[in-house]
């Protein structure tokens, strides 16, 4: 089990289109990833509902964990992704 | 705005809030509502009753068919739609929701009942979180509608394609479903939910579209039914009588009547009372062009901004302020600063944990939080302003002391602009409009907003209406408070809630010392010829008899009273 911790980045928080480029990303490396609030319990990182359900604040520190050979590569891109603001990127 | 008859029920006739005052007959288009499927209803596959693997199998077709029609809408859409599509795809494309509700089949469960189940869960957690994703919630109800009808092969649910001109009718329109409506084809709007300051309210007041909201029981009315929808009375009479049908019909008569004058809004005795225009889009600006409105009194922004996931550059917002400025050369317009937060939360401002929205960070009060946003509107809109030649006047909703005026008008004069000013719709304003004044050079009055927090009631909540009601005396007090500080100060005070509408309350604030109204375009010709009957001296007459009333009914009676006759007949008042 591979582990990251990083603080959001993006302004609005883990909303809106900062959380549906994330679950894309998530989605898209084909590795099951979960997200945990400090303290919360982890649910699936590639599901835009439970994303957003976890109401991340911009700032706030979010876990990462994952399993499998791939762990720690899609895990270092999730995480670069994080730490940038989503928001601020053009559509 | 009308409030809600409080009579008993008459049969064939149903009432709720009215926008506007127009009139209209015509079939009802109902918007094809929530699939009625009891959670346990089998699933038939060529007539026969599937579970398991057979029903997984269906169930995740609906869901990928579902995603694939939503995301093909979103790419014929454009703006704000095309954004609100994209999520709503998104949610019905989520493997977490796929998965929890193909489980719970596998394991036995009927098939709505799984859906539901999985649904109920996720939209327990927006509720619990609050804010922007509790709104969230109806495109995830919209999701799991679309997802049971075409599971159980029921038709998609929706807006109906109109082949003749309707009354369409909805327990509640998203502002997606409002957006893809043929508007050519629509009479009124009339919902079951909603609330008479909501997004849907408020569009169809900008098109000038009569529209009722909390109309109980009218989703119940049968597709194609002939209906005549009175904005004025909030009034929904089913097969209505010749009668009704004919006085519908005169009134409209009288309103075309009444548009012919076009002349600048003034008393009897001349005294100049500007009419303007509400508006929320440089769309509207433009509609709004080709009337005998003498500007905007109010200009939305947040209308931009609703729906956007993300804040719009300063470089975008400075093409959609000069659009509505070219639009309306050297006519004044005041525009709004963004108001987010309460009934209207925005994806990036909102702040998602707010307890009691109302009462939070909303409007100016964003600077706290949000300086930048502020910062960059204003920005924006001298920049609009160079790149035009038109300079519009500037202010800022939810000011609740001098010391937020001053604050607002030092941030908009550092920007260049010339007229700043600030809305008094929170009663402290209303009580130091003195004060308020002396930092900025003119106040609009936000009637909506001044009710709700006078009278402590929720502007959303239908059954409170009576409290909402812009007679109430206290709210009276208090515009009345506010106009004397502007004949005081020698300032403009103008009046952009729904109550500047009402030609009988437009009096009356003239009478108190209002000098502009803003209103819904469709408003201004029966305010303009209310006016037009009435010396300043009656109307200050008026607003004497309607302060010294002990309630809004008396207040409203009393006035009514002492009308000019002629406009009594005419307004149908």
């Amino acid at each position: 089990m591979s582990e990251r911790t990083v603080a959001v980045a993006s302004r609005v928080g883990l909303h809106a289109r900062p959380a549906m480029i994330f679950t894309q990303a998530v989605a898209a490396s084909g590795v099951p990833v979960t997200i945990a609030r400090s303290g919360g319990e982890p649910v699936d990182a590639g599901s835009i509902l439970f994303v957003m359900s976890l109401g991340v604040p911009s700032g706030e520190e979010v876990t990462l964990a994952a399993d499998g050979p791939d762990a720690d590569r899609v895990l270092d891109e999730l995480v670069e992704l994080l730490a940038t603001d989503l928001d601020a990127e053009t559509p | 705005m009308s409030v809600a008859d409080a009579g008993p029920q008459v049969q064939g006739e149903l009432h709720g809030v009215g926008v506007g005052r127009r009139g209209v007959v015509g079939p009802v288009a109902q918007v094809q509502p929530v699939p009625a499927v009891a959670a346990d209803a089998p699933l038939l596959v060529d007539g026969v009753a599937v579970t398991g693997a057979d029903a997984q199998e269906v169930v995740a077709r609906a869901f990928e068919d579902v995603a694939a029609a939503l995301a093909d809408a979103s790419s014929r859409a454009t703006g704000t739609v095309r954004d609100v599509l994209a999520a709503t795809a998104q949610m019905a494309d989520d493997r977490a929701l796929r998965s929890g509700v193909l489980t719970r089949i596998g394991a036995g469960e009927p098939v709505v009942a799984a859906i539901d189940g999985v649904v109920d869960m996720f939209a327990a957690m927006f509720v619990q979180a609050g804010g922007y994703l509790a709104e969230r919630v109806t495109d995830l109800r919209s999701v799991r509608d679309r997802v049971v009808a075409r599971a159980m092969g029921l038709p998609a649910p929706g807006v109906p394609e109109l082949t003749v001109p309707s009354v369409v009718v909805a327990l509640d329109l998203a502002p997606a479903d409002t957006a893809a409506l043929d508007l050519d084809k629509v009479l009124a709007i009339v919902t079951e939910l909603g609330g008479p300051t909501g997004h849907t309210a408020i569009i169809a007041g900008q098109l000038g579209l009569p529209c009722l909201v909390r109309v109980a029981g009218v989703t119940g009315l049968d597709d194609g039914i002939v209906v005549a929808v009175d904005a004025a009375t909030g009034t929904v009479t089913v097969e209505p009588s010749p009668d009704l049908v004919d006085a519908l019909a005169r009134r409209a008569e009288v309103e075309r009547a009444l548009e012919q004058d076009t002349a600048p809004g003034a008393t009897a005795d001349g005294k100049a009372v500007a009419l303007l225009a509400n508006i929320g889009t440089a769309a509207d600006a433009e509609r709004v062009a080709t009337t005998a409105a003498e500007g905007v009194g109010l200009f939305r922004t947040e209308v931009l901004f609703l729906e956007a996931s993300t804040e719009p550059t300063v470089e975008e917002q400075t093409a959609a302020y000069a659009a509505a400025l070219r639009a309306l050369p050297g006519r004044k317009v005041v525009v709004r600063t963004l108001d987010a937060g309460a009934d209207k939360p925005l994806a990036f401002a909102t702040q998602p944990d707010e307890e009691n929205p109302a009462l939070g960070v909303r409007g100016y009060r964003l600077v706290r939080t949000n300086a930048d946003l502020v910062e960059h509107q204003l920005e924006a809109l001298a920049a609009a302003q160079a790149a035009t030649g038109e300079a519009p006047w500037v202010m800022a909703p939810m000011i609740a002391t001098a010391d937020e005026a001053r604050d607002f008008a030092a941030r908009a004069r550092a920007h260049g602009i010339a007229k700043v000013g600030v809305m008094v719709e929170v009663p402290s304003a209303a009580l130091r409009a003195h004060e308020v004044l002396r930092e900025v050079d003119f106040v609009s009055l936000g009637t909506n907003d001044l009710a709700q927090y006078t009278m402590a009631t929720d502007r959303l909540r239908g059954e409170l209406a009576d409290l909402l009601d812009p007679w109430q005396p206290a709210v009276l007090d208090l515009v009345a408070a506010t106009a004397h500080a502007g004949l005081e100060t020698g300032k403009p005070v103008g009046v952009c809630g729904e109550s500047a509408s009402d030609p009988v309350l437009a009096l009356v604030l003239v009478g108190l010392g209002v000098t502009s109204l803003s209103m819904s375009p469709g408003a201004l010709p029966a305010v303009r010829y209310a006016l037009r009957r009435h010396t300043s001296a009656q109307c200050a007459t008026l607003a004497v008899e309607a302060l010294a009333a002990p309630s809004a009914a008396a207040a409203r009676a009393a006035v009514v009273e002492n009308l000019d006759p002629e406009v009594r007949t005419t307004l149908g008042v």
